[in-house]
């Protein structure tokens, strides 16, 4: 790719910190006419990438969220008709009542889309592919083609999950962690049939999606990055991409082993999940294999996975909350050694998903002790947000409300973690949906949230315009409100010891108390998800009409509010700029302005320099 | 008729708001609010933090006092009790975080609003607090992770020898139990026996299945460690008795175990709830398929006397399914046969190998 761009060698002062070795020799060349098809389908740019991996995040989670609304309807009012619904869902309305096979596949569909098609590949794909070469300062990603086959190769895992929605035995209705034996024989429940072959096939291009991008994220912030960007002086939000991507390296081939083990007991016999099983009149042959191996594999990705999807989340939420409390990030190299804790330990504590599973107790305890250690860091991440924020100049844009919002979410869910992760406690609380609250707010609204926050934050510089803040202010409280609302009644019905996963509670006393609160949860789902129609007007409103942005409208420091109003492919016009101080160099004592940019050198700013910069400077 | 009345609503309210919108942009560029850096609404979201604080700490605290008596399930266990309290004891200590840092959160956000002509403070670290606020949660978690592993290894531990054993098998969609019988010894059983009528998978050539007997209401006395032995013959299920405490999974291939000492007969907890039907409940906790929410069973703790009583009424599987065990001393008759043939065959093979 970098073969077709003239060269043009701009030499631009002279070199303070030699670095690495990058193409600076490379200009941008704005007139190389490219077709619509290279332009905005088969893109090698980094910032159409990443507005593909955007547009079909958002498909996607509007998709999960109206599965949501569908089966918090269910649980809200189970003895109501849903007839009104066949329409839309035909034959899995029977006599006027939801299939419960169906609720399952809604369950689990609602799940997998979440965790995978939105939260990590909306997330990350968006925010990565985009922020990773503007902020260290580079053309664009090292591959580009390779970057572009994996928004395809995600394209395709997409159309392959979509289509399973629509065949006539069913989507995947094993949970979205597909445990086998249900998960692996059709006899158990339809959905496990063709479904599930698509889910895996699906979930297979996924994997091999994140791994091209992850590969790219990697080798972009190692070796692109702009003379002076030293790794102590990457924005946060960088080292987050960074380290999320090296989760995502790891931790998503044991998916894939997985998935082709399911697979080959699935459609050729083997025995690696299933033993001794006697399903619809029928002894299965298969024996010595085990569920629980399956789990370990699964829970291998799945803890990493968990944090795939907050870290990015808070890395912009730092960046955010610095620029709009005009304060450093307190605690820089705090906040990066927390992030490289919580990567660490992320690997070890996959098995307090599984204290009950039989599996031996003291590995339970092994697990128990580990997964509270991983605590500590996120607690250390809290603190510093907080002082962040103290004796700040706090300006409330929309994304800056989100940010305040995500470390909100992130206590009330993070706090609740330190009950399950406890193995005493957690046999009593586990799969009740004192779980589904606590993952929900931590991971799943927080991400959200980190991932509006970057959407009104960044949206200036992927669209050259603003969107609207009144519109962002509604959207905010609005869901702000309706998260908490649906999330902490959810943690009584789960102490009561509510079961997830079930179609109706009416069967059980101990259960059916909860009649009034059921209701309540599922209409401020609703009432939340609806809100959510705001910002999908406002943010495509908003590309063609919206208000037009300057080129640094945060007034903030990283380098990618240097670029144009709208950078073309290659980011700047003239060189890269150099980079002289960390990107967090705000209201500086003796500055001129509350903000200095990354590329400004010390040497003009003598009033504010601290008494190490001085040598620098000279 | 209905759907395109709702149809036509929606879409005059999608046209409304889009006026209502154009109109608060037109009127925001007449008074110049677009050009001003930081307006009114920077003020009005930082009383809205204040305003969420108060009435949602107050809506969430009322509401938790409220349902506080519905969320705890009786507690009917000797190690319910110790979870019980460390499980509030925890919270207590959540509590106290949740609200410290939130009180923080939204009090620095109205606090540190922008204010015209204010710097913010130029703090970037401060080692000693940092020390402070990574070294004080630490020795929290280490404290509670002690005292839940103390509890985990008490609870996981092995059942005492005296226990009663019972053996609880999940299959679609729902509970098969059985009992070891006067031997107190649970036969062998093979899920390639399963059938209609032998749905556990009763090898009836061993002795110890013969006395082995099933119920449909799960028995169990008071004040007495049970052993439940789990099983499961086809996919994952997971037993869970929210009043006792216990949950573990079924797995198929692989048997796992849970013990527990009931300490309230349903009698003297229908009496303490007032509530005449009360029962313990048996639910699945790991979903399973179509009738994953209904996979209900009953537990019954009885005096032990009751028990006792209750114990020697049960008819042994082999007793009330003759006709069973008459197929089963046919096969045994008739694979002792082919067994003695084999050997007879492998016999002269070998004499022949070694001639």
């Amino acid at each position: 790719m970098a073969a077709n761009i003239p060269t043009n060698a701009p030499v631009h002062g002279t070199p303070t910190v030699p670095h690495v070795e990058h193409d600076e020799h490379l200009h941008h060349d704005e007139h190389h006419e490219q077709s619509f098809l290279t332009k905005y389908i088969f893109s090698q740019d980094h910032k159409v990438i990443a507005k593909q991996f955007l547009i079909t995040g958002i498909f996607w989670a509007i998709m999960g969220g109206a599965l949501s609304s569908l089966f918090r309807l269910q649980l809200g009012w189970p003895e109501s008709t849903m007839s009104w619904l066949t329409p839309v869902l035909g034959k899995w309305v029977e006599a006027g009542k939801l299939n419960p096979e169906f609720y399952l596949a809604l369950v689990t569909m609602h799940g997998t889309i979440m965790v995978f098609f939105v939260l990590t590949a909306g997330l990350s794909g968006t925010f990565s592919n985009f922020l990773i070469p503007l902020q260290v300062g580079a053309r664009d990603m090292a591959s580009g083609f390779m970057n572009m086959l994996s928004y395809w190769f995600f394209f395709i895992s997409s159309i392959i999950m979509f289509s399973s929605i629509f065949i006539e035995t069913g989507p995947a209705s094993a949970g979205w962690t597909i445990y086998p034996p249900l998960s692996a024989l059709p006899q158990a429940i339809p959905g496990s049939g063709a479904g599930m072959t698509l889910w895996l096939v699906s979930m297979a291009l996924f994997i091999i999606s994140q791994l091209l991008g992850g590969v790219n994220y990697i080798t972009t912030v190692i070796n692109l990055r702009t003379r002076g960007m030293s790794m102590g002086k990457l924005p946060l939000t960088i080292w987050s991409f960074f380290l999320t991507a090296i989760l995502g390296l790891l931790a998503f081939p044991v998916l894939f082993s997985a998935a082709l083990l399911l697979i080959f007991d699935r459609s050729f016999g083997t025995s690696f999940f299933l033993s001794d099983i006697y399903i619809a009149g029928q002894a299965l042959n298969n024996t010595g294999g085990s569920p629980i191996l399956f789990q370990h594999l699964f829970w291998f990705l799945g803890h990493p996975e968990v944090y795939i999807v907050i870290m990015p989340a808070m890395g912009m939420v730092s960046e955010i909350l610095a620029t709009n409390s005009r304060k450093p990030i307190f605690g820089y190299r705090a906040m990066i050694g927390s992030l490289i804790g919580i990567s660490l330990l992320s690997f070890v504590v996959w098995a307090h998903h599984m204290f009950v599973t039989g599996m031996n107790p003291f590995l339970g305890s092994v697990f128990m002790f580990l997964t509270l250690i991983i605590a500590v860091p996120s607690g250390v991440k809290v603190f510093n947000w907080l002082a962040t924020l103290w004796r700040g100049n706090i300006r409330f844009t929309t994304a800056m409300l989100f940010s305040i919002g995500f470390v909100s979410l992130f206590i009330s869910g993070g706090l609740t973690g330190i009950i399950l992760g406890n193995a005493a406690l957690d046999i009593q609380m586990h799969n009740t949906y004192f779980v589904v609250a606590h993952f929900h707010l931590v991971m799943g609204s927080s991400a959200f949230f980190g991932l509006f926050a970057g959407v009104y934050h960044w949206f200036p510089k992927m669209f050259g315009r603003m969107l609207d803040e009144k519109l962002g202010y509604v959207h905010f409280w609005l869901t702000f409100i309706g998260v908490y609302l649906v999330f902490m009644p959810m943690h009584y019905v789960g102490i009561a010891g509510f079961p997830r996963r079930y179609y109706a509670w009416t069967g059980f006393d101990s259960f059916s108390q909860f009649a009034d609160l059921n209701k309540f949860i599922s209409a401020a789902a609703i009432f939340a998800f609806i809100g959510q129609f705001i910002f999908i007007f406002n943010f495509f409103y908003s590309i063609w009409r919206g208000r037009r942005a300057t080129e640094n409208p945060w007034n903030s420091n990283t380098l990618e509010w240097t670029t144009p109003v709208i950078p073309g492919h290659g980011n700047w016009p003239g060189a890269i700029p150099a980079v002289h101080r960390w990107p967090y160099d705000y209201s500086k004592p003796g500055a001129e302005k509350d903000f200095i940019p990354q590329n400004v050198p010390y040497s003009q700013t003598q009033s504010s320099n601290l008494p190490n910069e001085r040598e620098t400077a000279e | 008729m209905i759907a395109l009345g709702i149809l036509l609503v929606l879409v005059l309210l999608l046209v409304v708001f889009g006026l209502l919108f154009r109109l608060q942009i037109l009127t925001s560029i007449f008074s110049g609010s677009l050009t001003r850096e930081i307006g009114m609404s920077n003020r009005v979201n930082a009383i809205l933090m204040i305003i969420f604080m108060v009435v949602g700490g107050g809506a969430f605290a009322w509401s938790f006092i409220d349902n506080y008596d519905k969320m705890n399930p009786p507690i009917a266990s000797i190690h319910g009790y110790a979870v019980e309290n460390m499980f509030w004891t925890t919270m207590i200590i959540l509590g106290v975080a949740f609200a410290l840092t939130h009180l923080m959160l939204f009090i620095f956000s109205y606090r540190y609003q922008h204010k015209e002509g204010r710097r913010a403070f130029f703090f970037s670290h401060n080692n000693k607090i940092e020390i402070i606020w990574t070294l004080i949660p630490a020795i929290v978690m280490a404290s509670l992770v002690f005292a839940g592993w103390k509890e985990w290894t008490k609870i996981t531990g092995p059942a005492p020898k005296d226990s009663i054993v019972l053996e609880i098998m999940g299959k679609q969609f729902n509970w098969l139990v059985r009992y070891p019988g006067r031997d107190q010894k649970l036969g062998v059983v093979n899920y390639r026996l399963i059938d209609a009528t032998n749905e556990f998978g009763f090898d009836l050539n061993d002795n110890n299945a013969m006395d082995d007997f099933t119920v449909n209401e799960i028995h169990v006395p008071k004040g007495h460690p049970v052993l439940l032995k789990i099983r499961s013959r086809d996919v994952l299920h997971g037993v869970y008795m929210p009043n006792f405490r216990v949950q573990m999974y079924a797995v198929p291939g692989m048997p796992t175990k849970f013990w527990f000492t009931p300490t309230k007969t349903t009698d003297e907890m229908r009496a303490q709830l007032g509530n005449p039907k009360f029962n313990y409940e048996l639910a699945c906790s790991q979903v399973c398929g179509r009738g994953h929410f209904a996979m209900k069973a009953t537990i019954v703790v009885d005096e032990p006397d009751d028990y006792v009583a209750w114990f020697a009424q049960q008819k042994s599987f082999a007793e009330q399914n003759p006709d069973v065990l008459a197929s089963f001393k046919q096969k045994s008759d008739k694979l002792v046969k082919d067994k003695a043939a084999d050997a007879a065959a492998v016999l002269t093979q070998t004499t022949k190998a070694s001639l």
